[in-house]
């Protein structure tokens, strides 16, 4: 029976981890896609990336994307306050990713309070949140590609379940 | 004219932006649902009266002369190779479209009223939308609204990459290569100038002064004052004329009204459009599909909780 469970628990983190990995990716292609850069630079010429050059596709998928993001991470959250907290606990480099994470989810809800008719942001707040919410992301990138270099996890399993 | 302002300067004034974090509000539900009517300014064009003179467009060039550009020649090369270089720096003088050295122009139209041909003239410039893309979807901040309407762009932040004329239903800013911040950065691989268009004399109006095209028009085609009372005015005179409106509805709602004897669907056919030529065709609100997604963000939270309470609940019940 707990086999059982520990196996149904296996397929479901897989799965949310490739929801999520799915979802980011669609973050950062669609978020970088606002930029005009993927035009100039030939990738909306290949094949089947034509959609990468509409702003608005970008920016509708974007905020698909989002909306995915601000499921997944309540539940992976809760689901580790709950759930999880006894048997793994999270890493200084998932604490630091979890912090620019968040400093990209708060920077990006501004900008969509932004794009509501009506929004009185100072144009100065806007440039900086334009501004913080790419250079967040770089950083992310950044610590990403670290952590992966370096096999860096999110989470550890504590000493005590390690013999697992 | 700062066209050119450092690139520390721009870092320093990016890091100076974070002191107004503390001085910035956030709108309340209220007032992102239902925009501040009684701020933004609108002009309501009654284009019956319009006889094509130019008058506006002349006092459009004079009053805004130091704002066009004044680009660095050579350009930089720019890679790669499908990157335009827009330069109307030695077409400084057409005034049949919109360039970033005419913001305004005539548009003309030869309809049939009445049974009679007659000759519509239509001065055309940016429709300063009430929810303007061109601001809302610029990736730098370098186009604003201003509270009383005015949508305008930053010439020493733009960096020219054109985002804004692709998002605008009527392609109007222009843009014009080698000026602007991008010089100073990477100019051969981002950027490409400064887009330019109408501001709608943002600098006179702050000074109580009426917009040079409206003070200069001698038929007084053109009226300015808070939207609600223009949109009041424009059926008035739509009822008045037995005419027909354009910009009310137009991609969600614009600042500028134009009230027409004619139906727009036909002057639309009559205009010659194209680059530089703005068309006048219905347009749907291009903000309005991904603010309507705004509500899921709202509710993704609650889903994700409830999914992992869901979780514990059906292992706490199968651990039983």
């Amino acid at each position: 029976m707990k086999a059982q469970h520990n196996h149904t628990a296996n397929k479901q983190h897989r799965a949310v981890r490739y929801v999520y990995l799915v979802t980011v990716f669609s973050l950062m292609l669609t978020g970088f896609g606002q930029m005009p850069i993927f035009k100039r630079y030939y990738i909306a010429d290949i094949p089947g990336l034509g959609w990468l050059a509409q702003f608005y596709v970008t920016h509708y998928i974007h905020y698909l994307a989002a909306i995915l993001l601000l499921v997944l991470v309540p539940y992976m959250i809760i689901d580790y306050l709950i759930l999880q907290k006894k048997s793994i606990r999270l890493t200084t480099s998932g604490y630091i990713r979890g912090a620019i994470l968040t400093g990209i989810l708060v920077s990006g809800l501004f900008l969509v309070v932004r794009n509501f008719e009506g929004s009185r942001f100072a144009p100065a707040f806007i440039i900086f949140l334009d501004l913080a919410h790419l250079g967040l992301v770089m950083t992310f990138l950044i610590a990403t590609g670290y952590c992966l270099a370096r096999k860096k996890q999110w989470t550890v399993y504590r000493q005590s379940d390690s013999g697992r | 004219m700062g066209q050119n302002i450092s690139r520390r300067a721009f870092l320093k004034g990016s890091m100076a932006t974070a002191a107004t974090l503390a001085a910035t509000t956030i709108p309340g539900a209220a007032a992102v649902s239902k925009p501040d009517e009684e701020t933004q300014l609108a002009t309501l064009l009654d284009i019956s009266k319009c006889i094509g003179c130019e008058a506006c467009v002349e006092a459009c060039n004079e009053v805004n002369a130091d704002k066009y550009p004044q680009p660095q020649k050579p350009f930089p090369k720019m890679y790669p190779k499908r990157v335009p270089v827009e330069d109307w720096s030695e077409k400084q003088d057409v005034t049949e479209r919109l360039t970033p050295y005419n913001w305004l122009f005539i548009q003309h139209a030869t309809v049939d009223i009445n049974g009679e041909e007659k000759e519509i003239t239509i001065p055309r410039r940016c429709m300063h939308c009430v929810n303007p893309p061109c601001v809302k979807l610029c990736p730098w901040g370098a186009a604003k609204q201003l509270d009383n309407g005015i949508s305008r762009i930053d010439s020493d932040i733009c960096l020219g990459g054109s985002k804004c004329k692709k998002v605008c239903p009527w392609d109007i800013p222009q843009r014009q290569t080698g000026t602007g911040l991008y010089l100073d950065i990477l100019p051969s691989f981002a950027g490409n100038g400064v887009m330019y268009k109408c501001d709608r004399c943002y600098n006179r109006i702050a000074e109580g002064e009426l917009p040079a095209c409206i003070e200069a028009c001698p038929e007084d085609v053109q009226t300015i004052g808070p939207r609600e009372e223009i949109i009041k005015k424009a059926h008035a005179l739509v009822k008045e004329i037995n005419g027909y409106i354009y910009g009310e509805k137009e991609n969600g709602g614009t600042n500028t009204i134009y009230v027409s004897p004619v139906p727009f669907e036909e002057l639309n056919t009559a205009i010659q459009k194209g680059k530089g030529k703005p068309h006048l065709k219905p347009v749907k609100d291009t903000m309005a599909q991904a603010n309507n997604l705004a509500a899921a963000m709202v509710l993704a939270p609650v889903a994700g909780i409830a999914a992992a309470m869901g979780k514990f609940y059906k292992l706490a019940k199968a651990s039983k």
